[in-house]
């Protein structure tokens, strides 16, 4: 553990997985709040718009995280990652300065008049802010892709005099075909996401016979997005980025089934892979299936890990397959939860059918894990490049910076995050508790302390 | 074009400074100033609804940095590893107690998040300001344009210099003060009654300590660095700046003085943006120096393509017009004194 990249790879790893789980929430939430509202507006029903102010606060909650894990991000390109930086900074500083400057402004410029405007603004007004939003945030969340995706394909540069690339095309850059499944697929990822928290809260209130209507409308809008994104999840946009692995890392896509040998492939659906003796144990497969998805036809070969040279092997083959693995699954759980509901819901016998509620509870985390699965095997599978075919993972890091001072802020990190994540829980709580303000209760209950009633709000 | 994006990033980061700085005022003097459970409600008040745009200046600074000058970028981030990592945990830090002490009303966890604002604030305040003075004092820059600085070592400017020195702890000392002024100005215009009184008092007497500091800290950066002046001697209307800079410290007090409120601190953030311009001033083109000036980091060995510059310019305007429109909302939507309610609404 004295290697120094093998640390400063952690403390990436550990900053932008925990960071990511809140614009996650946030980039997910935000096309269903503006669902809510225009529903409200449409119906000119109050209800929806109680459902969406609520919705909004967690919103704001989670984006405010978001910023405060995301300025370390930022900082580390320069921190722990400076050779990388004075390498590609004239590339990728492009879309990380649009994100910093651009949709970020953008975003937090509407967030403040979304949260705080509404009594200033039309009802329509107040909608364009939303909606506002919800841009601002996916266009952070392409940017950002943007920047990864050139390091997983680099495209639209020119290299210097000094050894560094510089950009050559700005709309080759934005429209890098890499960024285009990717960002397809993680956006309809985050889309999940916020559709099975909006049905868990829904579920937990109507089990815990908590403001019902509330309760109803989050299952209805959760369960109907969570359908039709858990689909898009699989395909065309996870399809897409499969093919993306064939063509330009086929050596990625190899590790991720664990795909040793040259001849037409399985698809694994469970087993352990064994890296050397070169083959999977106890294997799960369906014969000739990774065959089939990359090429559509059967018998097509696929390139094995064999045929790669070792040192173009991803470093860890057997995390990689395993992140790549609990995506999948999860990602076939939530469509088979989400299919399973949907039916319930059209019977309208989903409200009644409490074990089917407990189910969606309890799945909130599912869709963090998957999402973050997803990322550790595009990341995992770059290895061992920094940027693919350009730069190496070992030359990119700050060789100035020691590893144990990489530990020393590792470990800080970890500290201030334990407490980041105590007062998420606290905030988040709190609303919850709180609840969507809306004054109705099938059982008429006393009303509790700082509860308002819906004349006491306006 | 490099000149044009030095200027870009430097009334970038000018803002950065004159508006969080007013916010980690007010925080380092929270304690101090807020004296009851309402009066320090009523700060946090204050500064609740701008914080994190203001803060959102240092991420879009950073970012136009990284792209126009990635070796820049570079170097500094990973020379100062161990100050910049704990400005983030400050930053975080502050944030936590900023959230908390805004939910939280009342009892024992109230005042330990004050505390942990304030000191957050304090802190942050003072590094900023060994930052700057680490930046005028020049760093170990080696030919491959990297350094790395511990901390400190024996205080003293020389081969093994830390990050702390007895100049960059002046220049600290400095910036606290400075922040100081700014944020009790900042609390003097938004609130009213006794707290309105003792943060103008305390304006009043910390402005002559800047004042002295200032003048010490300028003697020290002659004293240390000769060749400072350089560019004020090429192009002599430099030396506007430093007469600019008193001249905005003494605006404050007399302002203060005669109650011009609004005028005391649009006079206090002028100080700030003077002393920026005027470290700019004597720096450019060099924009990391280094101790042996041949290994200095300048804007042409250090910007990125000519192409990407263009680009960047465009969509730049773009955001920067977005930006300036949304502070102007802001902060016309909350003008004004702040008031105490326990209203139930959106952005509570």
């Amino acid at each position: 553990m004295d290697s120094a990249v093998l640390i400063h790879r952690l403390h990436f790893a550990f900053t932008v997985t925990y960071h990511y789980l809140f614009p996650l929430l946030t980039m997910g939430l935000a096309p269903l709040v503006v669902a809510l509202e225009t529903m409200g507006l449409w119906k000119h029903d109050e209800r929806y718009n109680y459902a969406a102010r609520f919705w909004a606060k967690i919103f704001g909650i989670s984006f405010v995280f978001g910023v405060v894990t995301g300025i370390p991000m930022e900082f580390q390109f320069g921190t722990n990652w400076s050779h990388f930086s004075r390498f590609a900074g004239g590339v990728i500083g492009q879309t990380l300065a649009m994100e910093g400057s651009f949709a970020f402004f953008l975003e937090s410029a509407f967030l403040g008049l979304f949260l705080f405007g509404e009594k200033r603004l039309s009802k329509i007004g107040h909608w364009w802010t939303g909606v506002a939003v919800f841009l601002g945030s996916w266009l952070s969340g392409y940017c950002i892709v943007a920047t990864d995706a050139w390091m997983q394909h680099p495209v639209a540069y020119r290299s210097t005099a000094d050894g560094s690339v510089t950009l050559s095309s700005f709309w080759g850059l934005l429209l890098n075909p890499w960024a285009i499944w990717q960002y397809a697929h993680n956006m309809a990822g985050a889309a999940v996401t916020g559709a099975f928290v909006m049905t868990a809260v829904g579920a937990y209130y109507l089990l815990s016979e908590k403001h019902p209507e509330q309760g109803k409308i989050f299952i209805r809008v959760g369960v109907v997005s969570g359908i039709l994104f858990s689909l898009l999840v699989i395909g065309p946009t996870g399809d897409g980025q499969g093919r993306n692995l064939a063509n330009y890392q086929p050596a990625a896509l190899a590790a991720m089934e664990a795909h040793f040998d040259t001849k037409a492939a399985d698809l694994v659906i469970l087993g352990q892979p064994n890296v050397e003796g070169k083959t999977i144990d106890n294997p799960l497969v369906v014969p000739k299936g990774l065959s089939f998805l990359i090429s559509r036809n059967w018998n097509s070969k696929v390139r094995g890990l064999s045929s790669f040279p070792e040192t173009e092997w991803p470093t860890n083959i057997s995390l990689l397959y395993y992140a790549y693995h609990i995506m999948v699954g999860l990602g076939t759980i939530f469509m088979g939860v989400m299919l399973l509901s949907g039916i319930q819901l059209w019977r309208k016998k989903l409200y009644e059918t409490k074990w089917l509620l407990w189910i969606l509870m309890l799945s909130f985390p599912l869709p963090f894990i998957a999402n973050t699965a997803g990322w550790i095997t595009a990341e995992i599978g770059r290895q061992p490049y920094l940027v693919y075919g350009l730069m190496r993972t070992v030359d990119g890091f700050s060789k100035s910076v020691s590893a144990a001072n990489a530990w020393f802020t590792l470990l800080g990190f970890m500290g201030m995050y334990t407490l980041l994540s105590i007062l998420f829980i606290f905030l988040v709580q709190r609303e919850l508790a709180h609840g969507p303000e809306y004054g109705e209760s099938v059982v008429p209950a006393p009303v509790k302390g700082g509860k308002t009633t819906i004349a006491g709000r306006n | 074009m490099g000149l044009l994006w030095f200027a870009i990033i430097s009334v970038m980061l000018t803002a950065y400074v004159v508006l969080d700085g007013f916010d980690l005022g007010a925080g380092a003097l929270h304690l101090f100033l807020g004296r009851t459970d309402d009066e320090r409600r009523k700060i946090i008040k204050s500064i609740g609804p701008v914080w994190d745009g203001n803060e959102v200046w240092l991420l879009a600074t950073g970012g136009v940095l990284y792209f126009v000058f990635p070796q820049l970028y570079a170097s500094s981030f990973s020379g100062f590893y161990l100050p910049l990592m704990m400005v983030l945990w400050l930053l975080m830090l502050r944030a936590i107690g900023l959230e908390f002490r805004t939910h939280i009303k009342d009892g024992i966890w109230a005042s330990f998040f004050d505390g942990i604002f304030s000191l957050g604030s304090l802190l942050l305040a003072v590094f900023y300001g060994a930052a700057l003075g680490n930046v005028v004092r020049g760093l170990p820059l080696g030919p491959d344009h990297y350094f790395f600085l511990p901390l400190w070592t024996n205080w003293n400017i020389g081969p093994h210099q830390g990050v702390l020195d007895w100049y960059t702890v002046l220049s600290g000392v400095v910036a606290l003060v400075a922040l100081c002024v700014h944020g009790a100005n900042y609390i003097v215009v938004k609130t009213d009654g006794e707290l309105n009184e003792r943060a103008r008092k305390t304006s009043l007497v910390l402005t002559p300590v800047l004042l002295v500091l200032t003048l010490v800290s300028l003697l020290a950066t002659i004293a240390i660095h000769p060749n400072i002046s350089a560019n004020y001697n090429t192009l002599p209307i430099g030396y506007a700046i430093p007469v600019l800079v008193f001249a905005s410290l003494i605006a404050v007090f007399v302002f203060q003085k005669r109650r011009k409120e609004v005028a005391a601190f649009v006079s206090g953030a002028l100080y700030l943006a003077f002393m920026l311009v005027g470290a700019v001033y004597a720096l450019y083109p060099v924009i990391l120096p280094a101790v042996d000036p041949r290994y200095n980091l300048t804007v042409e060995n250090s910007i990125t393509g000519s192409y990407a510059l263009q680009v960047g310019l465009r969509w730049w305007t773009v955001a920067i017009v977005i930006a300036l429109g949304y502070f102007v909302f802001v902060y016309r939507i909350f003008r004004g004194k702040v008031e105490l309610e326990d209203h139930g609404g959106y952005g509570d």
